[in-house]
């Protein structure tokens, strides 16, 4: 077992990890941040997604070890300062984004990635970009829908209640 | 339009959890002194289990306690639900489901025993270390050649390897077969409806808690229906007394039917954590749960439709082999009987109906619903053939199809196998999706493809389910054996909040949003100060659970008959304290009045009443506000709708696009708006999976060969177009006071056929006339294949 340190949610924290945990498994079992999903074992489905040093990256792809001294940020990091949902998290409630929730945290973290390099994506960039993500329920429909609420774009002219 | 009542696409309230991580589904759960499991699971199809050595495994580090079949040899087996005879009247063969494999090995992923550690490190490397000997069989997996070669069996007491061979309705084939005989068009279509793996994003999970102290054992387990789980594992697996087991099943991250089940790793983790005295905590991976989950689909069926030359359906018959897998799952045998061949009459008036579906035990894993659950194996077969007809005789698709529509003045509509639907309108669902999808223009589109050097088509469906599962009188009948009812306890606070504890389960559905919209509209109340609980069996009365479409139709409706009851106590109350006559007091707008008078009391002052009962008639009423309601249903719900699909095809590569989709759906009444369109929304994208893209695909030696998400094309965001939904067309329910017939399985009944008629019409179009049938999915290759061969 080896200590490692880094900053979770800009606070720092310590924990034991073998070589082979995960940074996923850091998260969940070590820290307690349950946000972050397990849903496949080929690093597929992209429910882990988190962001490492500003990257978006599936943490069950990355060895807990490695990110060392890095700065991670989950889904329990992303609500604004006084606790309301931020802009994302608020469209993906008001266009129906989500329905198990499982996906949810992964799809809030790839959002998050695609509108900081392209802030107003088109239907076709923002479907390129979930790719890695996978959703059972919702039929992308509203994701994509939220995505580009989000981004502000008018979604007013695409189909559904 | 309401803010919060009914009607009103109130945006959910469990979203905020889930945005922000804080979600609790059972991994999220780690119990005080928690050990974990890892099952072995055999990695051949058949084999028979000579011994199990768990010494060395045993003296590694952490381990706990191994335990394999033979443990679990004298509890009993997990049943199918339903018992579906043959036609020849012989009774249905059901194996023992044991909690883990004893003597045989049946499928990939059969688990034959049950590692716990300390850690899950430790659980997996001993996992690892157990020494099975299993000689390997032959892997029966072809389904044909299961029922063709009798002697090769999955089960050595069953000749044969099938489960039944069932007619519906048998007193009928006779003038079926007249009537093709006499017949002047036949259509016959011999198709595949491809197997599936649901594939809820959340993989199973289950704790198992015993309490040597009480006795009292609790499961924590990713289940639709936990009540249904308790009553399993009490009255057929293991014994406990239903009292001294609870079933919790928390937040659960999809199900789509894979988790409707009892499954043996429930059973396994509950004995483990007893010999322990500490929790057992198991957490499928994802490898796990494509070996081990119960598959969806899986037919081979002929299906004929006999017609006269006007287009007018005589008659229609199929023959289907339907393969169950290595054991019977709990629904498994209701699946392609009574939600499949009571489908087969669809939305049309064809007045002999004949249905034979054979199951067939296979080394595969248990198949079972999946969303639809039969009705898109029916919808399949049926606007299939019906497509293939319009093509034969030259007739337009949607014009064969509206002249043989049941009219709308036919309702109660009998059906010549069972059913009796009590409303609808095809017409007008019709004629919907004809104006939304613009279909006029569809020469226009289509040149526009042609001019890209794409082949454009477009195919339709227009189905009809049966949804609100179900009325237990008829059911026993047919030979399930639970009742389908639900119960609800509506319970009002002194403070006038409420509490309603709810037998659905909400994975994804919106309960927690919606439910409280029906109560709050009935009670003129908020609907902030209306909670759901559900999914512990130890806070709500009973109840059957969330699957095929029935938690608003038969919960929601116990959930009414609850707060009737609240609201006629509730005149009891007020009549007291308002010194009127109990007839003389109305209920509106949260009020209980005395007829004629300004004289009113509100609702939360008669619960306060009620709980603090100074002024109260306490000689003839009991003091509290909380009422509990079972309901059942009279007659199933029939949803239905009309669907129209686009694709282009690049001929180069044979890659199918989804260009559009279109759906106008008969819900009868709806409560939230935005909700039932993302209930459509999600079920066509497992539709449009299940035409083009998903198959779960064993080899000949019964090895998975689609086992990860590398393997099995899930449906992705680039896969998926924006659809067009609409559910203005409604003929309420004419039997739950509601009005609504459920939505959450439409999308995946009606999408496959209207995809793949859009497929065959594209090819034929672009000149590949001899192309009838493609099979799915349709991946490129095989159109590419098709379309040079």
């Amino acid at each position: 077992m080896t200590k490692i340190t880094m900053t979770v949610n800009g606070k720092t924290v310590s924990g034991e990890v073998e070589g082979r945990t995960l940074l996923s498994g850091f998260l969940r079992e070590e820290l307690g941040l349950r946000g972050t999903h397990i849903g496949c074992d080929t690093s597929q489905c992209g429910a882990c997604a988190v962001h490492l040093d500003g990257q978006l990256v599936k943490s069950c792809a990355v060895l807990a070890m490695d990110a060392a001294g890095g700065s991670v940020t989950s889904i329990e990091g992303m609500q604004n300062a006084d606790g309301s949902l931020s802009v994302i998290q608020a469209a993906f409630q008001e266009h129906h984004g989500l329905q198990c929730g499982f996906c949810t945290p992964g799809m809030v973290m790839a959002t998050a990635a695609l509108l900081k390099l392209n802030p107003k994506p088109s239907e076709h960039d923002v479907r390129h970009h979930l790719e890695g993500n996978i959703c059972r329920c919702t039929g992308y429909h509203n994701i994509v829908k939220a995505v580009m609420a989000a981004s502000g774009q008018d979604v007013s002219a695409i189909a559904a209640e | 339009m309401p803010k919060d009542g009914i009607g009103a696409s109130t945006v959910r309230r469990e979203d905020v959890r889930f945005l922000t991580g804080k979600g609790r589904y059972t991994a999220d759960i780690n119990l005080r002194h928690q050990t974990y499991a890892v099952f072995c699971r055999s990695d051949v199809a058949h084999g028979r289990i000579n011994g199990i050595d768990t010494a060395a495994a045993m003296a590694m580090p952490g381990v706990l306690a191994i335990m394999t079949g033979a443990d679990f040899v004298a509890m009993g087996g997990n049943p199918a639900g339903w018992h579906i005879p043959s036609r020849d009247g012989s009774a249905m063969r059901e194996p023992k489901r044991p909690v883990l494999a004893h003597g045989k090995v049946r499928h990939v992923g059969d688990a034959y025993a049950i590692v716990v550690a300390e850690t899950l490190e430790q659980a997996r490397d001993a996992a690892g270390a157990v020494d099975a000997d299993i000689t390997e069989l032959d892997a029966i997996v072809d389904m044909a050649a299961a029922v063709a070669n009798p002697g090769h069996r999955v089960h050595d007491e069953i000749d044969g390897n099938l489960a039944f061979d069932w007619g519906w309705i048998e007193d009928n084939r006779a003038a079926v077969d007249a009537a093709f005989a006499a017949a002047p068009h036949v259509t016959t279509l011999e198709l595949v409806n491809n197997r599936l793996a649901p594939n809820a994003l959340e993989t199973r999970a289950s704790i198992g808690d015993y309490d040597a102290g009480t006795g009292d054992y609790k499961l924590y387990t990713t289940s639709q229906n936990p009540h249904l789980s308790r009553l399993l594992i009490s009255a057929f697996v293991m014994g406990i007394p239903e009292n001294k087991l609870t079933v919790v099943a928390p937040d659960v991250g999809g199900g789509f039917g894979s988790k409707i089940y009892h499954y043996g790793e429930e059973a396994a983790v509950l004995a483990a954590s007893k010999a322990l005295e500490r929790p057992v905590k198991w957490v499928a991976d994802r490898s796990e749960a494509f070996l081990s989950d119960a598959h969806g689909r899986d037919h081979v069926t002929k299906i004929q439709l006999a017609l006269d030359k006007q287009g007018n359906f005589l008659a229609l018959r199929t023959e289907t082999l339907a393969n169950v897998g290595a054991y019977l799952s709990n629904f498994s045998t209701a699946t392609p009987t009574f939600l499949h061949g009571t489908l087969m009459a669809g939305p049309y008036r064809t007045p002999l109906v004949y249905v034979n579906v054979k199951a067939v035990f296979t080394n595969t894993a248990p198949v079972d619903a999946y969303r639809g659950a039969g009705r898109p194996e029916a919808t399949y077969s049926i606007e299939r053939v019906v497509d293939k007809a319009a093509h034969e005789l030259g007739m337009d698709p949607l014009a064969i199809r509206r002249q043989n529509f049941i009219q709308p003045d036919q309702y109660p509509y009998q059906t010549p196998v069972g059913l009796v639907y009590d409303t609808g309108n095809y017409n007008a669902t019709l004629d919907k999706m004809i104006e939304l999808g613009d279909i006029a223009g569809f020469e226009g589109r289509a040149a526009a493809s042609k001019a890209k050097g794409k082949l454009r088509g477009i195919g339709y469906s227009t189905w009809v389910e049966a949804c609100g599962i179900a009325p237990s009188n008829l059911v026993g009948v047919l030979g399930a054996r639970v009742g389908l009812y639900d119960a609800a306890t509506v319970r009002v606070n002194a403070t006038g909040n409420i509490s309603v504890m709810t037998g659905a389960h909400s994975h994804g559905q919106g309960h927690e949003t919606v439910f409280p919209q029906i109560v709050a509209d009935m009670l003129g109340i908020p609907a902030a100060s209306v909670d759901i609980v559900h999914g512990d069996t130890s806070k709500i009365p009973f109840g059957m659970g969330s699957y095929g479409s029935r938690s608003l139709s038969v919960c929601g409706t116990a959930i009414t008959k609850a707060v009737d009851k609240i609201i006629a106590k509730g005149k009891k109350i007020a009549a007291h304290m308002l010194e009127a006559a109990e007839g003389d007091i109305v209920f509106a707008d949260g009020k209980f009045s005395v007829t004629g008078t300004d004289k009113a009391k509100s609702f939360g002052e008669i619960a306060f009443s009620a709980y603090v009962p100074h002024n109260y008639p306490l000689e003839t009423l009991e003091p509290g506000l909380e009422e509990t309601a079972f309901y059942d249903p009279a007659n199933f719900t029939y949803p239905a709708g009309a669907y129209a699909c686009e694709v282009e095809i690049d001929p180069d590569t044979g890659k199918v696009t989804v260009e559009s989709f279109t759906c106008a759906d008969d819900f009868g009444n709806v409560i939230n708006p935005m909700i039932v369109a993302g209930q459509v929304h999600g079920g066509v994208a497992q539709g449009i999976g299940q035409a083009l893209l998903e198959n779960v695909a064993y080899d000949a030696q019964g090895q998975l060969l689609s086992g990860s998400f590398m393997d099995y094309a899930m449906p992705r965001a680039d896969d998926l177009p924006f659809y067009t939904v609409d559910h203005s067309c409604n003929t309420p329910c004419t039997h739950n006071p509601l009005g609504v017939k459920g939505c959450g399985e439409a999308g995946a009944i009606g999408t496959p056929p209207a995809v793949i008629n859009a497929v065959v019409n594209a090819l034929q179009r672009g000149g590949h006339t001899s192309i009838t049938h493609i099979e799915m999915p349709v991946t490129p290759s095989r159109v590419w294949a098709a379309m040079n061969s």
